[in-house]
């Protein structure tokens, strides 16, 4: 299982086993990882679930659908190059290692 | 009656949504006290919007409905009693008997009981086939159905209904959604947007009946086989799900003699008229300032807001429960958002162009925005909430116009 790491704004780290096709959002919420809230159920509807992912890691991931486009210019913390929805990337294999940092605030 | 010798804490009854939320609220905000979630179903709470959606279609599993694992409860000192419900409240004892026998004294209760599916008022209706939408229970029972049969019947053009339609066009089902009303989710969008979801459903091959009211359910033996309507047609069906709204579950706040008026009467922060109980969710009746009167809403955000209101009340900190509301739908492959309260008589206004399958409609009152349905235009519908929560409202030329940066006037 892909191993993830996030890590909560307030520097606490939680590393979670994720099974493959899990959704990041999905592995934090059923992991008590507090920084991400995922309103909506994971339905990119509500850019709660808002990540800063590893530089490393960007080239491994497909690029945001155009709903998660704009969703990322609704989070509530700034956008940066690195942001993502949680509930729109699922673990793979690929993924393992992944270090995530959560921003400061979701709603 | 003795006194209790240490404080029971706050017991919690309904662990769905608003429930769930309250326990979680209470420990980010630091209560150390006993918590207890009492629930009717067996599992711990889970979320109910991907049932008509994602679950019904294989795209997630059981697990993954959960908010939290059961580790996450015993971690956090919050007791679960499962598949056990609220039978009476005795306001002067403090406690509350439970079905299984049990009394549990309260330091503080919250009712988040909930809603529970209206029923059809019709002959028939109990024939087996014929479902409602609402918890992992009746999901489990509408697959079984639909692995046997093919013709669906959704009497009520709602949310649920037009949802679960969605999913089973997918799942190469024949559809009739039959509708009472003139329009397809007419309680809630305007008729542009009923107008627009029609045609969407009717293009993915549903059969889409307005103004139909159902007389009866026929069956061979024990099972459905037809939906009757009062023109004396009868639609071939092998499973019927029925979503004609909701009824709050006030029956135990009711006798407890705490106030009722289709929903438990609550202030902004989900207290009832006695110190010691508080009412979050479905199932709460609470003056709502963006709304300027009394509101029942149904949904996530509303049991989510409420739901961290009443834990704050409880710890004794300021968090008023006066958002903006909004709501969302997912059908095929659209996202419906809506936020605000849209009114009959609203002057609307369409940004974007509908045959684009991206737009919102804007709905003003007096020249100020009111109320906002974005059509896969997510960005639209987080702004609309800005702007609303702010305060500040675009002209109605402003909206229409796509041109204008909604975001400008956010500074």
């Amino acid at each position: 299982m892909p191993k993830v790491t996030y890590i909560e704004f307030d520097g606490a780290e939680h590393v979670v086993d994720l099974p493959e096709g899990w959704t990041l959002m999905q592995g934090a919420t059923l992991n008590g990882v507090d920084g991400i809230e995922g309103e909506c159920g994971g339905s990119c509807g509500c850019a709660t679930c808002h990540v800063y992912v590893d530089e490393a890691f960007l080239d491994k991931l497909d690029p945001p659908s155009e709903t998660e486009e704009e969703m990322l210019d609704c989070t509530v913390s700034p956008r940066e190059s690195n942001s993502r929805l949680g509930c729109q990337i699922k673990a793979t294999a690929a993924l393992d290692g992944l270090i995530l940092r959560l921003p400061e605030a979701q709603s | 009656m003795s006194a209790p010798t240490e404080d029971p804490g706050v017991v919690i009854v309904g662990a769905g949504q608003a429930g769930y939320q309250v326990a979680e609220a209470l420990r980010q905000d630091g209560y150390e006290g006993a918590i207890t979630l009492i629930g009717d179903e067996p599992e711990v709470p889970y979320q109910r919007p991907p049932l008509s959606k994602a679950y019904l279609l294989g795209e997630t599993d059981r697990l993954r409905l959960k908010f939290r694992t059961e580790e996450y409860y015993a971690e956090h000192a919050i007791v679960t009693h499962l598949h056990v419900s609220a039978v009476s409240i005795d306001r002067t004892a403090r406690t509350v008997t439970l079905s299984d026998g049990t009394v549990k004294p309260y330091g503080a209760l919250v009712l988040a009981t909930g809603a529970r599916a209206r029923p059809l008022p019709v002959p028939g209706a109990d024939l087996a086939g014929v479902h409602m939408l609402r918890t992992l229970k009746d999901i489990d029972r509408i697959q079984a159905d639909m692995a046997t049969t093919e013709d669906t019947v959704v009497i009520g053009a709602g949310f649920i209904g037009l949802e679960f339609a969605a999913v089973a066009r997918k799942l190469g089902k024949a559809v009739t959604v039959v509708e009472a009303a003139p329009r397809v989710m007419g309680r809630v969008v305007s008729p542009t947007l009923s107008a627009y979801f029609t045609q969407v459903h009717e293009g993915h091959g549903a059969t889409i009946l307005c103004g139909a009211q159902v007389s009866a359910l026929t069956g061979e033996g024990s099972h459905v086989t037809g939906v009757t309507l009062a023109d004396g047609q009868t639609i071939p069906a092998g499973l019927v799900v029925v979503g004609i709204g909701v009824i709050p579950n006030e029956d135990l706040a009711k006798a407890a003699g705490l106030a009722c008026d289709n929903g438990i009467v609550v202030d902004i922060q989900g207290r009832t008229e006695d110190p010691f109980i508080y009412a979050a969710g479905d199932v709460a009746l609470h003056e709502h300032p963006f709304a300027g009167k009394k509101l029942r809403l149904e949904s996530v955000q509303n049991a989510a807001d409420q739901g961290r209101s009443v834990a704050a009340a409880i710890a004794g900190i300021d968090r008023p429960h006066d958002a903006v509301p909004w709501f969302w739908s997912d059908q095929y492959d659209i996202k419906l958002q809506m936020t605000g309260l849209r009114e009959e008589g609203d002057q609307e206004v369409l940004r974007g162009e509908m045959d684009s399958g991206k737009f919102s409609l804007f709905h003003f009152r007096d020249g100020v925005l009111r109320a906002v349905d974005s059509v896969n235009k997510p960005a639209d519908h987080i702004q609309a909430r800005k702007l609303l929560a702010s305060g500040i409202s675009p002209t109605p030329e402003q909206a229409g116009d796509v041109g204008f940066k909604l975001k400008d006037l956010l500074g």
